[in-house]
């Protein structure tokens, strides 16, 4: 009886003690999420006095033609995915570095960090700097080895692309290497010696036994990077805001475009949604084939 | 068999540290050079941004750059703002998540999964989809061009991470400690108090500065929320200052951003040890 009653007693002083945190949670972030979802289905739009109707799948049937949209969901995911993979690699690499018991290691690990520590806005004004056609380092540096310098890196549709790919990869490398390096030092140093005695190479101990023990930490870490490079906004909107023409036009930043350049608030919340499902049908296929590998 | 497999091992070992060392150094190169050279270029005066052959290093240690990034009175404004909003976002985040966090490790309730689940999808979906109504929201309550909307904005969303974070961090504490000092007749605030406040508080000191370094580099939603000048926070001035001054000031904007990001950069400096140690890296997010 007083069990019940203690546990109901906790239940109650459980909800007073979440209700701070639900109730703007619910106000500011679950009722936004609602009706941005909702707003795709309607024909909203910016301006005074303008009003709103459902409009059922318009906007999903106007998306499906609009090319300078499916354009950039294309670049979109060429961005995500280069980024998520090139960044693990590169990443693994370092933590497998930083694994190891060299010298200096402590300052290694502190300068990995830096990318970390400095905000999405600074990176991209940074790295304009770095890459100025005239005055940037890379270009200098490129003119004193002999190679043909003066290429405007972020101005060129040929290179613009493949250059912010790679300030997107040099941005998120210190969490990924962070998480990599975490899961290494949870692989039993044991497993490693037995496989070493065993005559086992260093290739062959770090597929076969490496790897495996990392596996459940790298599909997670990459998912996570996956989405958040999808989603990212400011680093390339302060870099090239999408330009030159149009060749790193992201869907956020397309999206954005249509929501507050030039008002279309229905539309750009159904590219939201289009966005949305996609990346969760590829995030649960993803996911699903992975936990299908583990269980082998 | 041993001896000659540890033999082969020592041999190759001789020549794989050399290389391992090497492949580290590039790996420097590339992650600490921007800073570098950022940190070179704030140094350096107009001539010797525009002459061909100046070298790496500035030729003495000018700080006129950063006078004069601070003299801009838009900048200091933005400053302040950002400092503002930032304090008082970690405030309320701080103030809201303990109780709720402590309450969801300790009490078996369903809200539990309630809010894993949530914390999981606000990390999905694109700010596309919540940028658009919180406008409209905010606009309908006059709060567009506030900073009271944006410490609205930035605490509901720093929420559901902080929460996670300091989910952890509570549930690190044996639960035996708080049972015993009930049963030694204590109440459950004393408790609280007493036992649970001063064994959280390195991860209470944590998970405050990571809300106060996400808020103090938001740019996506000040974007959109903040269109007065006077209002706009560091990272919106900064973005603006390129757009305005572009190549002319290179100095002074690589002055402006070191500043910017001394914050971040001191809170990662302190924090280095314990995230390379991995004892963060469930709770850390970029």
């Amino acid at each position: 009886m007083s069990a019940v009653r203690s546990r109901r007693r906790e239940g109650r002083d459980a909800w007073l003690l979440v209700l701070p945190a639900l109730l703007p949670v619910m106000l500011f972030s679950v009722y936004p999420l609602v009706y941005g979802v909702l707003l795709g289905f309607t024909d909203a739009a910016a301006g005074l006095g303008v009003e709103t109707h459902f409009n059922g799948l318009d906007n999903y049937v106007e998306l499906a033609g609009n090319e300078l949209f499916w354009k950039s969901f294309k670049i979109g995911l060429v961005w995500a995915f280069s980024v998520t993979i090139l960044q693990f690699l590169a990443s693994l690499g370092l933590a497998l570095l930083l694994n190891l018991d060299l010298r200096l290691r402590w300052l290694a690990r502190t300068l990995a960090l830096i990318p970390w520590a400095m905000p999405p806005v600074i990176i991209a004004i940074m790295w304009q700097l770095m890459l100025n056609p005239s005055y940037g380092p890379v270009n200098r540096a490129l003119d004193a080895i002999g190679l043909p310098g003066g290429v405007n890196w972020l101005g060129e549709a040929a290179v613009a692309l493949p250059v912010v790919i790679v300030v997107g990869v040099w941005a998120g490398m210190p969490q990924t290497t962070v998480t990599l390096l975490a899961g290494l030092q949870s692989v039993p140093a044991e497993l490693n010696e037995a496989a070493a005695i065993d005559g086992a190479s260093t290739w062959r101990r770090f597929w076969h036994v490496t790897l495996p023990a990392l596996r459940p930490i790298i599909t997670a870490i990459t998912t996570l990077d996956l989405i958040w490079n999808f989603n990212s906004f400011a680093l390339v909107f302060v870099l090239t805001a999408g330009g030159p023409g149009g060749t790193t036009m992201l869907p956020s930043l397309f999206a954005y475009n249509e929501a507050f350049r030039y008002g279309h608030f229905g539309y750009a919340a159904a590219m939201g949604n289009v966005m949305v499902v996609l990346i969760g049908a590829f995030l649960i296929l993803y996911l699903r084939a992975q936990s299908r590998r583990r269980f082998q | 068999m041993t001896t000659l497999a540890r033999t082969s091992a020592v041999g190759r070992s001789r020549i794989a540290r050399p290389l391992q060392y090497l492949a580290l150094l590039a790996y420097m190169c590339f992650l600490a050079f921007p800073l570098l050279f950022l940190l070179t270029t704030a140094f350096k005066t107009p001539r010797e941004l525009q002459s061909p052959d100046a070298g790496i290093l500035p030729e003495r240690l000018d700080w006129t750059n950063f006078t004069a990034a601070i003299d801009k009175a838009d900048l200091f404004t933005a400053a302040g703002n950002s400092l503002l909003v930032a304090v008082t976002t970690t405030a309320i985040v701080t103030a809201v998540a303990l109780p709720a966090a402590y309450a969801l490790v300790r009490f078996r309730t369903r809200l539990r999964a309630f809010a894993t689940g949530w914390i999981l999808l606000s990390q999905v979906f694109p700010f596309i989809l919540i940028i658009i109504p919180l406008f409209l929201l905010l606009k309908d309550i006059g709060l567009v061009n506030t900073l009271l909307g944006l410490v609205l904005v930035y605490a509901v969303w720093s929420l559901p991470f902080s929460l996670w974070m300091l989910q952890g961090y509570v549930a690190a504490i044996p639960v035996e400690l708080e049972e015993a000092s009930a049963v030694d007749g204590a109440g459950r605030l004393k408790t609280l108090a007493r036992i649970v406040l001063p064994l959280l508080a390195p991860g209470l000191v944590a998970t405050s500065l990571f809300t106060f370094i996400n808020s103090w580099n938001e740019f996506f939603f000040a974007l959109v929320l903040i269109q007065d000048p006077d209002m706009q926070t560091l990272p919106l001035a900064l973005a603006r200052f390129v757009g305005a001054e572009g190549q002319v000031q290179l100095g002074q904007l690589a002055a402006a951003a070191l500043l910017a990001c001394l914050p971040s950069l001191v809170f990662f400096l302190l924090i280095q040890k314990r995230l390379t140690a991995g004892l963060l890296s469930g709770a850390v997010k970029g």
